[in-house]
C-alpha cells in the first residue's frame, strides 16, 4: 500500500525535542493525523465493499430467480390432424383443443373418468392449440397426417420440471397431483419432455397463463413511450437551457424560474401522473393507457433533469470560447450555435440519456394514467393501449401463479439490461463527441 | 506613422489638458485626477471622450479621454484592478456581455460613435479585433479557426479566396511556415505561443482597423513573448494596436505611446520614452520605479 502512510515517525520521547528536531507534541499530532487518514481510508473501503455486496445480492437473487424463465418445458405429442375435424370451410374454426386432448388420451389410454381426464388435459398449455392452428394455417397439407409435435407444457408442469414444486408436501397443498406426477414421470422417462429456449417470452404480449406471457408488448410499449419522451423533452429541454443560460437577463423572474425547475426535479413522480390524468386525459382527451400519454407525462418528469444537465454543460464551456467568437464579430446566436453548443452537446446527451433511463424505470406516474391495465396485444402505434416494462414487472409480481415469480425476475433482468445499455451508450457518446481543448 | 511621431514630439500642448471641464461626479472612491500629458493626436483613428464605466454601483473608469492614432501601438499600463482592461474592452463593446456594465461618454471609430443605438456590434467587432490574455483558439482545425471570421462576415466569395485569406493571415501572424502542412489539425494542439499567434491571425483575417490586445503575452514564455512582440512591431505598419500589459519592459519595447491608469483614472499619457525616462506624475513614477503595483 501507499508507503507515505507508513512513514516512520520518530517516537515521542521525554525530551522536548526528538531526534528529528521537532517537538514531542508535534510528533504526536503528526501520528494522530496519519491515524485519522488511515481510519478514513478503511471507512471508505468498507463503504465500497458493503455497496458491492448489496449489489451482488440483488443481482444473484434476480438472476437466480429469473434465469429459468428463459427456458420453457415442452411436451412431445403425437397429433393426428384428422380430416373429420376439418369439415368447416374455415380451417381456423376447427377444434384444435380436441386434437390435443385426443393425443393425450391416446398417449394415456388407461385414464378414464371426467376428473382424471381433466387433470390429464391440464398437463398441456392452452397455447398448444394455438400452435396447431398456426401450423395448419401455414401448411394446410398437414390435414390428414400424423405429426410428432412439441407443445408447451402447463406452467405447473413447467415448475415441476424446473424443480420448483416440492413433491413431499401433502397432495392437497400441491398444484401437481400424484396422478399427474406419475404421467409426467412416464413421459419424462420416454424422453418426451424437454426444456427449450422460451421464445414466447420475447414474442408474446401479456397473458393470464404464465407459460404464454411475454414481454414484447411491454418492451414495445416502453419503446414508444420513451420515443415520445425523447422527441419532446430533448428539444424543449435543450432550448430552455440555452435560453436560460445564454440569453435570459439576470433578474428576479429568471431566478424564480430556476428555483422552480430545480424544485420540479425533486417532485415525487406520482404527482406528475396525477397531473397527466387531470390535464392530458381528462382535459385534452388523450386516449388513456397509451404510450402517447405515458410519453407526455414522462416528458414533464424528465424535463427538469435535462434542463439542469444541459445548463451545467453549457456552464462548463469556458467563457474564453464565447469571447473568442464574439471577438471576431460572431453574433450571439452564432456564438452559441457554432461554438458553445458543440462543446456542450456531449454533456447534454449524457444528461438526456440518464433522464431517459430514469423515465424507463418509472412506474408510479404510469399507474395513474392507466398503463397498468392488462393488455394482451402488442401495441402497433403510440395510440394503442400498452404496458411498460416496469409496470409489467409490477403486474407480474402481483400475480398469484408460482410461475410468474420467475417471469418477474426475468423482466427485471431485461429492464436492467436496457438500463445498462443506455448508460453504456451515454458513456460512449460522451467519449465520442468530447472535444478536448 | 509620421503623424504619431509628430504629435508625440510636439511639446506645444499644455501639460494638463484644459479643454474639458471636470464633470460633477459624486460617487467616486478616489478624487478625479486630471490627466498629465497630452492624450490627443492630430489624426486619430479612435477618439474617446469623457468615458465613464460603471459596474453596478461601482465606478471602474472615471472620465477618461484619449485618442488612438493610426499605425501606432498604444500601451496601457497600471496596477491590477486599475481599469485598463475594462477600458480596452469598451473599445469594441466587449463589455456589452457583462449585464451590470454601463458605459457613458463618447467613443468614436473614425466618425462613428460606437455606443450609438444605431450601431451594430457585429461589424464593429470585425473592424476592431481583439486578442485575449489566454490563447483561446476554437477547438477546430487551424484552417477553420482563421476561416471562421471571413465566413460569417461573407468576406470571400469562394474557397480559393478563403484559402488566400487564411494563408495571408497566417503569414502576417508569422505562423504560416510552422503550420502550412497541418492546417487540418486542431488549433488547440499548437504550443501556447503558436496558439496566441493563431488568435492574432484570426483577428487579422477579418481585416480590422484596430487590434486590441489584452495582456497577450502573460501566459507565454519569454521566447514566445519575443515573437509576439516582433509581430506587433510588424503589424503596426497596417493596423492601430492598443495593448494592455503588466510587463513594463514590454510596453517600452513595443509601444510608441503609453498611458498609465490608476484606480480608474487615466493618470498620465505620453510618448513611451518620456513616460519611462521622465514621468511627470508621482504615481506614474512610483509605478515605473517599482514602488507599488
Amino acid at each position: 500500500m501507499n508507503s507515505d502512510n507508513h512513514r516512520t515517525i520518530i517516537p515521542a520521547t521525554a525530551l522536548d525535542k526528538s531526534a528529528s528536531g521537532f517537538s514531542v507534541a508535534f510528533n504526536k499530532r503528526l501520528q494522530r493525523r496519519y491515524r485519522a487518514e488511515q481510519r478514513f481510508k478503511w471507512l471508505g473501503i468498507a463503504a465500497i465493499f458493503s455497496a458491492l455486496a448489496f449489489l451482488a445480492f440483488l443481482l444473484t437473487t434476480v438472476i437466480g430467480d429469473g434465469a429459468s424463465a428463459f427456458r420453457q418445458t415442452v411436451i412431445q405429442l403425437e397429433i393426428s390432424f384428422d380430416k373429420e375435424e376439418f369439415t368447416q370451410e374455415d380451417l381456423l374454426q376447427a377444434d384444435y383443443q380436441r386434437l390435443v386432448k385426443t393425443a393425450l388420451s391416446e398417449r394415456f389410454p388407461e385414464v378414464a373418468g371426467r376428473q382424471d381426464k381433466r387433470l390429464l388435459y391440464d398437463l398441456v398449455s392452452s397455447g398448444a392449440s394455438y400452435k396447431l392452428l398456426n401450423m395448419v394455417r401455414d401448411n394446410p397439407k398437414l390435414i390428414g397426417s400424423r405429426q410428432t409435435i412439441w407443445v408447451p407444457a402447463n406452467d405447473d408442469v413447467d415448475m415441476l420440471i424446473k424443480g420448483k414444486i416440492d413433491m413431499d408436501q401433502p397432495e392437497g397443498n400441491r398444484r401437481i397431483k400424484d396422478r399427474q406426477f406419475q404421467w409426467i414421470s412416464s413421459i419424462r422417462e420416454a424422453g418426451q419432455v424437454e426444456l427449450r429456449f422460451n421464445r414466447a417470452f420475447f414474442t408474446n404480449g401479456d397473458s393470464r397463463e404464465p407459460e404464454l406471457a411475454g414481454i414484447r408488448g411491454a418492451i414495445k410499449g416502453s419503446f414508444y413511450t420513451l420515443l415520445i419522451t425523447l422527441l419532446l423533452s430533448f428539444p424543449i429541454g435543450v432550448a430552455a437551457a440555452i435560453y436560460l443560460e445564454e440569453f435570459a437577463p439576470d433578474n428576479r423572474f429568471t431566478a424564480f424560474i430556476e428555483v422552480n425547475i430545480n424544485n420540479l426535479a425533486a417532485v415525487p413522480s406520482i404527482i406528475f401522473g396525477l397531473l397527466g390524468l387531470a390535464i392530458f386525459i381528462n382535459f385534452w382527451g388523450v386516449p388513456r393507457s397509451t404510450p402517447l400519454v405515458g410519453g407526455l407525462v414522462l416528458t414533464l418528469m424528465t424535463l427538469p433533469t435535462i434542463i439542469i444537465a444541459a445548463r451545467a454543460s453549457l456552464k462548463s464551456v469556458p467563457p474564453s470560447i464565447r469571447e473568442a467568437a464574439l471577438g471576431v464579430g460572431a453574433s450571439k446566436i452564432q456564438t452559441v450555435f457554432h461554438h458553445v453548443l458543440p462543446l456542450a452537446l456531449p454533456g447534454m446527451l449524457t444528461g438526456t440519456i440518464i433522464g431517459m433511463a430514469q423515465a424507463l424505470g418509472e412506474t408510479a406516474p404510469l399507474l395513474m394514467i392507466g398503463m397498468v391495465a392488462f393488455i394482451v396485444d402488442v401495441p402497433g402505434s403510440i395510440t394503442d393501449p400498452a404496458a411498460a416494462l416496469p409496470v409489467q414487472i409490477y403486474l407480474w409480481a402481483d400475480s398469484p401463479e408460482r410461475a410468474f415469480t420467475e417471469k418477474t425476475s426475468a423482466a427485471i433482468m431485461v429492464l436492467l439490461g436496457f438500463l445498462v445499455i443506455m448508460n453504456a451508450l451515454a458513456v460512449f457518446m460522451r467519449k465520442k463527441f468530447e472535444i478536448t481543448w | 506613422m509620421n503623424t504619431v511621431t509628430d504629435v508625440i514630439t510636439q511639446p506645444a500642448f499644455p501639460a494638463i489638458t484644459g479643454q474639458r471641464d471636470t464633470m460633477a461626479v459624486t460617487k467616486l472612491d478616489t478624487p478625479l485626477e486630471k490627466t498629465v500629458g497630452n492624450p490627443f493626436v492630430e489624426k486619430p483613428r479612435m477618439t474617446c471622450r469623457d468615458v465613464f464605466v460603471h459596474y453596478g454601483e461601482s465606478c471602474a473608469i472615471k472620465d477618461v479621454s484619449i485618442d488612438v492614432a493610426g499605425n501606432e501601438v498604444l500601451a496601457m499600463i497600471g496596477p491590477s484592478g486599475c481599469g485598463k482592461s475594462t477600458f480596452l474592452r469598451c473599445l469594441n463593446r466587449m463589455n456589452d456581455t457583462v449585464s451590470s456594465c454601463r458605459v457613458s461618454g463618447e467613443i468614436r471609430l473614425d466618425d462613428m460613435n460606437i455606443y450609438d443605438a444605431s450601431v451594430d456590434v457585429v461589424p464593429l467587432r470585425a473592424r476592431v479585433g481583439m486578442v485575449f490574455q489566454k490563447p483561446n483558439p476554437f477547438p477546430k482545425s487551424i484552417y477553420d479557426n482563421i476561416a471562421y471570421g471571413p465566413k460569417i462576415h461573407g468576406l470571400t466569395r469562394n474557397k480559393a479566396e478563403l484559402d488566400e485569406v487564411v494563408e495571408t493571415s497566417l503569414k502576417k501572424a508569422g505562423l504560416w511556415t510552422e503550420v502550412k502542412d497541418r492546417l487540418a489539425e486542431p488549433g488547440t494542439g499548437l504550443s501556447g505561443g503558436q496558439q496566441q499567434r493563431l488568435c492574432i491571425a484570426r483577428a487579422i483575417a477579418v481585416s480590422p482597423e484596430v487590434i486590441l490586445m489584452d495582456e497577450p503575452c502573460s501566459a507565454l514564455d519569454p521566447i514566445a513573448t519575443a515573437k509576439i512582440e516582433e509581430l506587433i512591431a510588424e503589424l503596426r505598419t497596417q493596423y492601430s494596436i492598443v495593448i494592455v500589459t503588466h510587463a513594463m519592459q514590454q510596453a517600452s519595447r513595443v509601444s510608441q505611446r503609453t498611458a498609465y491608469f490608476h484606480l480608474g483614472n487615466l493618470v498620465e499619457v505620453g510618448a513611451t520614452e518620456h513616460i519611462f525616462t521622465n514621468p511627470k506624475h508621482r504615481l506614474t513614477e512610483d509605478y515605473i520605479t517599482g514602488r507599488f503595483g
